[in-house]
């Protein structure tokens, strides 16, 4: 019925400046996703389709550096609207890969990506740097990896959906 | 020789004179972490990552660097220990460009892993991202100072074991970085011999062999102390 209220969390995950890659990890969780289809409502997801950041949410993973002022945007609104924020993976805790950029000249690499064609409208603009989410809203939790293996992020799902807080051991920490 | 006797973690030990106390730590099997040290080089006491207390003295002291002495009362992992070691890993890894994902050594870097060890899941500090260029002019190896911890046992090996020196350090701070001969790009250096020792002594994917991909470089610093013992039996 619609607006029931359950005791399922109610999860939600971000794709910010990343390759997809650690939602590919989570979809390699293999059949802890059928335990968390049966623990959890995604209630917003680029694997779900829920286009708009509803309130109310329990936790949300986010993947991706905040490389663009729209990821800052989504950014905040997830973070204003959610009890955790979980940090998934190396792009959203170091910048990782789409921080390369930063050392560089951010114009000069619009220009030598798009050359004359760049239509500045068209693309959500740059920030001056790729940043880590937990310089821009405060995190609970950091999954690294790149991508994070499933383990890792099974392991962290496991003791939240328990109740319990989760501690990722040290052969699970490493970055890369 | 004279044996001393020291108290390391509450427990009693004996160690002979002129010993460190990183000697006398690990010789008792205790895992202290470093990063600048490597056996067989002459001690740099520059990572700091060995520091241990010693009653009596105020500031923590590098264990590579500090002769153990008669009726030394020494810490090796107090809270205030870690909170130190992890916040030196932390400012490594702030300081330069550590892209693990991309990197050479990735699943066999020592930085990488003292991070793991110290439940390094983040880093709390601003990274400053620094623009440093690559020195990709040799035949067989490059140098990535982005990746670089200044610890300088590349420097030391060059020098100590194979008697080059090619390698040394300029700048001041965080802006040291490591020169080749009088600030040559490697591959002009009339000094490199293109051992390679270096490439083995250096703790991170910032020397590394040519043509090797993500997680490639092939690590083997025990080379140094083997090389190094090998001459003592032989030279003699
Ligand atoms: S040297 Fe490479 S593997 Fe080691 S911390 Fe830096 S980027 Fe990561
Ligand atoms: S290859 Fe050998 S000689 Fe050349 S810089 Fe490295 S250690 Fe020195
Ligand atoms: S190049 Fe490697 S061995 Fe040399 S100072 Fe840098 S990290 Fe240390
Ligand atoms: S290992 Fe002792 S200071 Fe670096």
């Amino acid at each position: 019925m619609k607006g029931e209220r359950t005791n399922r969390l109610r999860v939600a995950t971000l794709w910010l400046s990343g390759c997809s890659g650690c939602h590919m990890s989570l979809l390699d969780t293999d059949e802890f996703l059928l335990k968390l289809a049966e623990a959890i409502d995604l209630v917003h997801s680029p694997l779900a389709d829920a286009p708009k950041f509803p309130s109310g949410v329990d936790l949300v993973l986010i993947e991706g550096g905040v490389g663009t002022e729209h990821d800052l945007e989504r950014a905040l609104l997830a973070r204003s609207r959610s009890r955790q924020v979980v940090s998934l993976g190396d792009c959203a805790i170091t910048g990782n890969v789409p921080a390369l950029r930063n050392p560089l000249d951010r114009e000069a690499i619009i220009r030598e990506v798009y050359g004359v064609a760049w239509q500045p409208e068209r693309l959500p603009a740059l920030l001056p740097a790729v940043l880590p989410l937990h310089r821009v809203i405060a995190v609970d939790l950091f999954i690294p990896g790149c991508p994070p293996e499933p383990e890792r992020i099974r392991t962290v799902l496991t003791a939240i959906i328990r109740g319990e807080a989760p501690q990722l051991p040290q052969e699970m920490l490493s970055f890369g | 020789m004279p044996a001393l006797t020291l108290t390391i973690d509450g427990r009693l030990v004996s160690s002979r004179a002129g010993e460190t106390l990183l000697q006398v730590i690990r010789g008792n099997g205790i895992d202290l972490p470093t990063l600048c040290y490597l056996e067989g080089l002459s001690p740099r006491g520059g990572c700091r990552l060995c520091m241990v207390e010693v009653a009596g003295r105020e500031k923590p002291q590098a264990a590579c660097v500090t002769p153990a002495e008669e009726g030394m009362v020494v810490t090796t992992g107090s809270e205030r220990l870690q909170r130190y070691r992890r916040q030196i890993v932390e400012l490594l890894l702030a300081e330069r460009n550590h892209t693990c994902s991309v990197c050479v050594v990735n699943g066999q870097c020592e930085l990488q892993s003292l991070a793991a060890r110290f439940g390094i899941d983040h880093v709390r500090y601003a990274y400053l991202s620094p623009r440093l260029p690559l020195d990709a002019s040799h035949q067989r190896f490059g140098m990535d100072p982005g990746r670089c911890v200044l610890c300088a046992r590349c420097v030391r090996t060059c020098d100590e074991v194979e008697g080059a020196h090619t390698l040394d350090l300029r700048g001041r701070g965080v802006r040291s970085c490591i020169s080749i001969d009088l600030n040559e790009p490697w591959g002009r250096s009339e000094t490199c011999t293109t051992c390679g020792k270096c490439v083995q002594s250096c703790p991170t994917g910032a020397l590394f062999e040519k043509w090797t991909a993500r997680g490639e470089k092939v690590r083997a610093p025990e080379l140094i102390p083997r090389i190094l013992a090998w001459r003592e039996t032989h030279e003699r």
